[in-house]
């Protein structure tokens, strides 16, 4: 049944299937042919070096962006939209020109969240992230580390069952990073599944119960963070694990 | 040099003494003005929004036709209105040549490219950040113009004031459409063109350093209110 309103975490959207995804632009092949499936309750990390195609691989996942070939399913939907299942955080956070408080209570607003319960979510949103004293502050005047934990408190005011994140630690320092994956944690805690890319190999070991490795495009490699960790097959990955393969190579 | 001196003269003396002629006439100005402006807005800034929103074809055409709007001459779109409005024209029998809401009309129509090809702008702007966002969130187009507009309102307001000077200074609009009918269509260009054409250029140059005066003091206010709001939040 087509409904607005998100289910109990019962019927699931997930898994989220990957079948023989492709992505063309400007007459290149970005990604290429990607398979997999995501089951709920493990948290997926998407690892490759720049220009991998992590960020395109989220936004295909979270439909910002339409595969050329192939198709991604949310094999739970049962017919409901998956969108208002899911949310999404930057890898540069988008702040709305308007209070931090206020930031929270447009996202809750679109999704038809009574007015009389958005209060109590975005005090709940704020005090995880830490940023009950800047709800009045206008969003924009946070440093880059505030707003990144607005727009995790964002994504937790909504409650998805499933998170994207995009880098959301790329351009902070290691104190709001930890803070970061604190807030990540809590997320995993309370049942999001969190699919996230990374280039930081530290971060991936502390988060990822699965790896997802990408590079040029293919996924090369998938396996659990254990597998992954203890010695990846793909020789690719082998390189990049031991910090020799942080850039793209041409095509061949 | 005495006409400038004399046009001091007149222009301090009709404001101490509040003259009841001048009063009336600006008035009528920041009426006719004020309300082509606020007419323009809304019809003007959601169609700039939808411009930055929607890709459709030949929506560059219309971009670029928007874009030389802006300069349209006031005489064309006076004798534009003139034409549909007077008795033998489509919209005749409404009877609105030489009144204020025919000078409105022409206000309008010269205000709307301003405002909607300077909100295309800023909203295109605020698009390219916010779209993958308000994507995510669930926003629908309408839900997404929306935000663009609340969210650009600050700067928007340069828009606006774009438009009111536009507004408050042509002459050739209002002038063919309103008449410079003395209590009825008489705005401060008009007078100043009328007076200059008697020979009056001290009383002329007086009305025209309080339209100048008049224009100013709303754009400064205009301005500090912009300037303090995106400082708040460092847009
Ligand atoms: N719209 C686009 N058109 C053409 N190339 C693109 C586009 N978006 C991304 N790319 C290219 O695709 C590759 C993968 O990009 P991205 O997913 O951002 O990599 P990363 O793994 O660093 O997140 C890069 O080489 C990038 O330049
Ligand atoms: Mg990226």
């Amino acid at each position: 049944m087509p409904s607005d309103v998100p289910s109990p975490p019962s019927v699931s959207i997930l898994p989220l299937e990957a079948r023989a995804v492709s992505l063309e632009a400007g007459g290149k092949r970005l990604i290429k042919d990607l398979n997999f499936t995501l089951e709920a309750a493990k948290s997926t990390i998407v690892l490759g070096p720049n220009g991998a195609g992590k960020s395109l691989l989220l936004r295909l996942c979270h439909g910002l962006l339409k595969p050329s070939a192939g198709e991604i399913v949310w094999r739970g939907t049962r017919g409901r939209d998956p969108t208002p299942y899911q949310a999404m955080v930057f890898q540069r956070p988008v702040m709305l020109r308007r209070s931090v408080a206020a930031n929270i209570d447009y996202a809750l607003a679109l999704r038809k969240v009574p007015r009389a319960q958005r209060r109590n979510l975005i005090e709940d949103a704020l005090h995880r992230t830490g940023l009950e004293h800047f709800a009045r502050h206008p969003a924009r005047v946070l440093s880059i580390g505030e707003q990144q934990r607005l727009a995790l408190a964002r994504a937790w005011a909504l409650t998805p069952e499933v998170l994207f994140l995009d880098e959301p630690t790329a351009s902070l320092d290691p104190n709001a990073t930890h803070v970061i994956e604190q807030v990540i944690a809590a997320f995993d805690a309370a049942g999001t599944k969190i699919i996230m890319t990374t280039h930081d190999l530290g971060q991936a070991r502390r988060l990822a119960d699965e790896i997802v490795f990408l590079h040029q495009g293919r996924a090369l490699e998938i396996s659990t963070a254990d597998d992954f960790f203890a010695g990846p097959i793909d020789a690719s990955a082998q390189a990049f694990l031991r910090g020799e393969l942080l850039w793209r190579t041409p095509d061949p | 040099m005495t006409d400038i001196g004399g046009a001091l003269g007149a222009a301090f003396s009709m404001i101490v003494h509040f003259d009841r002629d001048l009063a009336e006439i600006v008035g009528l100005s920041l009426r006719v003005s004020l309300s082509a402006v606020f007419l323009a807005t809304v019809i003007g800034m959601p169609l700039g929004a939808a411009l930055a929103l929607f890709r459709f074809p030949g929506r560059a055409a219309v971009v670029v036709l928007l874009n030389a709007l802006m300069g349209l001459p006031p005489v064309v779109v006076g004798l534009i209105v003139y034409l549909l409005l007077s008795r033998t024209g489509p919209f005749g029998v409404m009877g609105l040549l030489f009144t204020p809401t025919a000078m409105i009309i022409a206000q309008v129509l010269l205000v709307v490219p301003i405002v909607a090809a300077l909100t295309r702008q800023v909203a295109e702007d605020l698009w390219a950040e916010y779209e993958e966002q308000l994507r995510s969130l669930g926003a629908g187009s309408g839900q997404a113009l929306v935000a663009l507009l609340w969210d650009g309102r600050f700067i928007l307001m340069t828009a606006v004031l774009a438009g009111f000077g536009r507004a408050s200074a042509e002459v050739g609009g209002v002038m063919i459409v309103g008449g410079n009918i003395d209590h009825v269509t008489r705005v401060m260009t008009t007078a100043i063109a009328l007076e200059v054409s008697k020979g009056n250029l001290a009383l002329a140059l007086g009305l025209g350093i309080v339209l100048i005066v008049l224009s100013t003091a709303i754009s400064l206010a205009a301005y500090q209110i912009k300037e303090a709001t995106l400082r708040r939040h460092a847009i």
